[in-house]
């Protein structure tokens, strides 16, 4: 049999298994890599300028297609770069593939050049991690890490390729995909824990749907799932950050999302039902605040496909371990099979209502100022009927970005959720429009954030990829500073951007298209012109520096501990709560 | 402020996995990076075809701890089974130490005394020293290592615990 080298291999699996975009950045050890794309123009390689983005945009990629991102990049630097948007992946299970390039096998821990310990160096960042060391394990390996990433709770995977096995070759055959024996993520539900979820939906008097990043995951289907089981029960249903578009926000059941910058009624309702069906969420510690005060009357249900996510923060009485869409799906039919009726949660939602009056993300405006959240809104406002993706940054504006900009549809809206890893959003903008090249998509930054990986400005002019960067530039790293007022009595320890570069014009060096929004009477026909103008913008929204976001739940605190406005701020913090950051 | 530290307890988990490259690393490596304790670990492959691996990990935690290990260990791709063997049944764990002792007169004859009463056996002896090796359950070996200390203790080599349900079952 005419045999291949190892990257002919790799190149050959890729598109067997219908990769059609990689991100990379080229280096010594992936060369005969690169040296075959050159030869396969079917394979969309997207060169960007930093690993880190390569990664991010893969993950952009991955959250708004469903389909796996790719990425490529050289040993050493190339990989050690590429980890933050490993772990990332990994903390928001984004399914991801990454070929590193390694140093000859011989070469291996001689502390060769540009070597270092891909493999170790990942392992605690990676859902599983391979180092091949012979070309005729490859396409074995390669098929097995795409099953993996894209299956179960998905993750990033790494498959770290010694420069001679790219260039060694052997027999290629296509494989018949056996993964390893022992990796069989359990998709379907236990029938008994859904018939005790049955009863628990029957005899509740308070219920609420509290859901997550999983239901995104599992596909479009499982959203649609949610919407029938939430129709069904007419009960309120509330998400984490992962989770917003799973469920439409125009709905009336709606609450916004819960945890510590969620809405009072979603985090009143939380704490007063009696049935909380957590469906692929995982009680993140942003989300629960106070364990001890946590939904303390209710019974819990717990539907996650990893069974390591139950019972690791809150105790559960029913764990669900399947796949989030079909989980719901089987909870569907038990209710049917039973002549489930709709109840009357009417005395429910009068109290629920009731806490909604409270109008929890209503903020005050001085009129010379453009308050951010108001950007936000102006912002949402201008792109109705449009296919619009929304990337962030991390910080104050991707909070006011959840909390005013509102989602109807799953895959829309991209967010570093557990890892908060500023420098996500620009690269997941880029990643996301290159899957979906006729959507909007805007990266809402911050002046801060924007410019942990503002070099990607080259990638998106080089490419034409008409992102917009919508930066709420209040020149302070706005979280630190809000935390520093409310817990270090405002003691602003180098949470000022000094020194911030003229964004418009740093724009016009890249050859995109700069503007500068300074008044409130500016901010909509600015938004205009950064949706009309075609290819790359980076907006300069000068907002008010000293806003605070709010509602917040103060760290060590309970749901109904929530903080409305800033005159119910103390300014301090005992060491228990400064603790739990 | 001051850190509290919650009542543990002890359990011996069986973990069967793949035989391949940095397996012993990505299970040391998870126990460590969730802060995890690890009182001992062996490990070594028991198929004939040597593609499977049986790690023994006695381990130390609050029960929800115990239970988050479990589930931390058997979501890794080459784990096969998690068996945590005092929660399953009845069952056996054993180590095997060797133990340096050195004197003359009287301490080393009651060396050799306390050696066969803990059926230990000499492995190795020089007019002023023996090597016992002693196998037997944690304890067996750590109190029979604890008398040693006054009688000439030079060194001990431990394996660490393996263990196994009792009964026909695998």
């Amino acid at each position: 049999m005419a045999e291949k080298s190892g990257a002919d291999i790799l190149v050959q699996c890729l598109i067997d298994l219908g990769v059609d975009t990689v991100f990379g950045y080229p280096g010594g050890a992936v060369l005969p890599i690169y040296d075959m794309i050159y030869d396969h123009p079917s394979i969309n390689h997207i060169l960007v300028r930093h690993e880190q983005a390569a990664a991010h945009a893969a993950e952009g990629y991955a959250r708004s297609t469903g389909k796996p991102g790719v990425v490529l990049v050289t040993s050493g630097p190339g990989a050690t770069n590429a980890i933050t948007g490993i772990t990332d992946a990994l903390m928001d299970s984004i399914p991801m593939v990454v070929i590193t390039g390694q140093v000859a096998t011989h070469l291996i821990g001689t502390d060769a050049f540009q070597e270092a310990d891909t493999v170790g160096l990942t392992r605690h960042c990676t859902k599983h991690n391979y180092l091949v060391k012979q070309p005729g394990d490859l396409a074995r390996v390669v098929h097995e890490a795409f099953h993996i990433a894209t299956s179960g709770r998905p993750g990033p995977v790494v498959i770290d390729i010694p420069k001679d096995v790219q260039v060694a070759t052997a027999p290629y055959v296509k494989p018949v995909l056996n993964a390893h024996p022992s990796y069989r993520p359990q998709v379907e539900p236990d029938a008994d824990a859904i018939e005790r979820t049955a009863d628990l939906i029957m005899k509740s008097e308070r219920p609420i749907l509290y859901t997550g990043g999983g239901i995104i995951n599992s596909g479009p289907a499982a959203s649609q799932s949610l919407r029938a089981l939430a129709e069904m029960m007419g009960a309120p249903v509330t998400s984490t950050l992962m989770g917003l578009g799973a469920f439409p926000a125009s709905s009336p059941q709606w609450l916004g999302m819960l945890g510590m910058h969620g809405t009072y009624e979603a985090n009143w309702a939380m704490n007063k039902a009696d049935l909380l069906l957590c469906l692929g969420a995982r009680f993140d510690d942003r989300v629960t605040g106070r364990l001890d005060a946590f939904a303390p009357d209710s019974k819990k249900v717990h539907l996650d496909i990893d069974r390591s996510s139950i019972n690791k923060i809150i105790p559960v009485d029913v764990p669900i371990v399947a796949d989030c869409g079909r989980g719901i799906e089987a909870l569907i039919a038990a209710l049917k099979a039973r002549g489930y009726k709709r109840p009357d949660y009417s005395e429910w939602w009068a109290r629920i209502e009731g806490w909604r009056a409270r109008r929890s993300l209503d903020y005050v405006e001085t009129g010379s100022e453009i308050m951010p959240q108001r950007a936000i809104e102006e912002l949402f406002k201008a792109t109705r009927g449009r296919d619009v993706i929304i990337t962030t940054e991390v910080g104050q504006h991707q909070m006011w970005a959840a909390q005013h900009f509102h989602f109807d549809e799953p895959n829309k809206w991209l967010t570093s959720g557990g890892l908060g890893t500023m420098g996500y959003g620009f690269p997941a903008a880029i990643g996301a429009q290159l899957g979906n090249p006729d959507a909007l998509v805007i990266d809402i930054a911050g002046d801060a954030s924007i410019q942990m990986n503002i070099q990607e400005l080259g990638t998106a002019i080089q490419y034409r990829l008409p992102v917009k960067i919508f930066i709420l530039n209040n020149e302070y790293m706005g979280m630190v500073r809000q935390w520093q007022e409310l817990t270090y009595e405002s003691r602003y320890s180098h949470s000022y951007s000094d020194s911030l570069p003229d964004f418009v014009k740093l724009a016009e060096a890249y050859g995109a298209t700069g503007i500068r929004i300074e008044t409130p009477d500016q901010l909509i026909p600015g938004i205009r012109e950064m949706i009309d103008s075609p290819g790359p913008v980076v907006v300069d929204c000068r907002v008010a520096k000293l806003s605070n976001c709010f509602p917040m739940i103060p760290s060590g605190a309970a749901h109904t501990d929530m903080l409305l406005d800033p005159s119910q701020v103390s300014g301090t913090l005992n060491d228990e709560a400064k603790a739990l950051v | 402020m001051h850190i509290r530290q919650e009542e543990s307890e002890r359990h011996v988990l069986s973990v069967t996995v793949d035989n391949e490259a940095g397996i012993l690393a990505r299970i040391a490596g998870m126990f460590s990076a969730r802060g995890y304790n690890i009182e001992s670990l062996t490990v070594a492959d028991v198929s004939a075809d040597h593609a499977v691996s049986r790690i023994t990990v006695v381990t130390n935690g609050p029960p929800r701890v115990i239970d988050q290990i479990i589930a931390q260990l058997d979501r890794l791709v080459p784990v096969h089974k998690v068996v945590d063997l005092g929660e399953v049944g009845p069952y056996v764990e054993r180590e095997l130490a060797l133990v340096k002792v050195a004197g003359t007169g009287e301490a080393r004859i009651e060396a050799l005394r306390l050696a066969d009463v803990f059926r230990a056996k000499v492995v190795d002896t020089t007019l002023e020293s023996f090597v016992f090796e002693i196998t037997g359950p944690t304890s067996k070996v750590d109190t029979f290592v604890g008398l040693m200390r006054d009688l000439g203790l030079v060194e001990v080599g431990r394996t660490g615990v393996v263990g196994m349900l009792r009964g026909a079952a695998g």
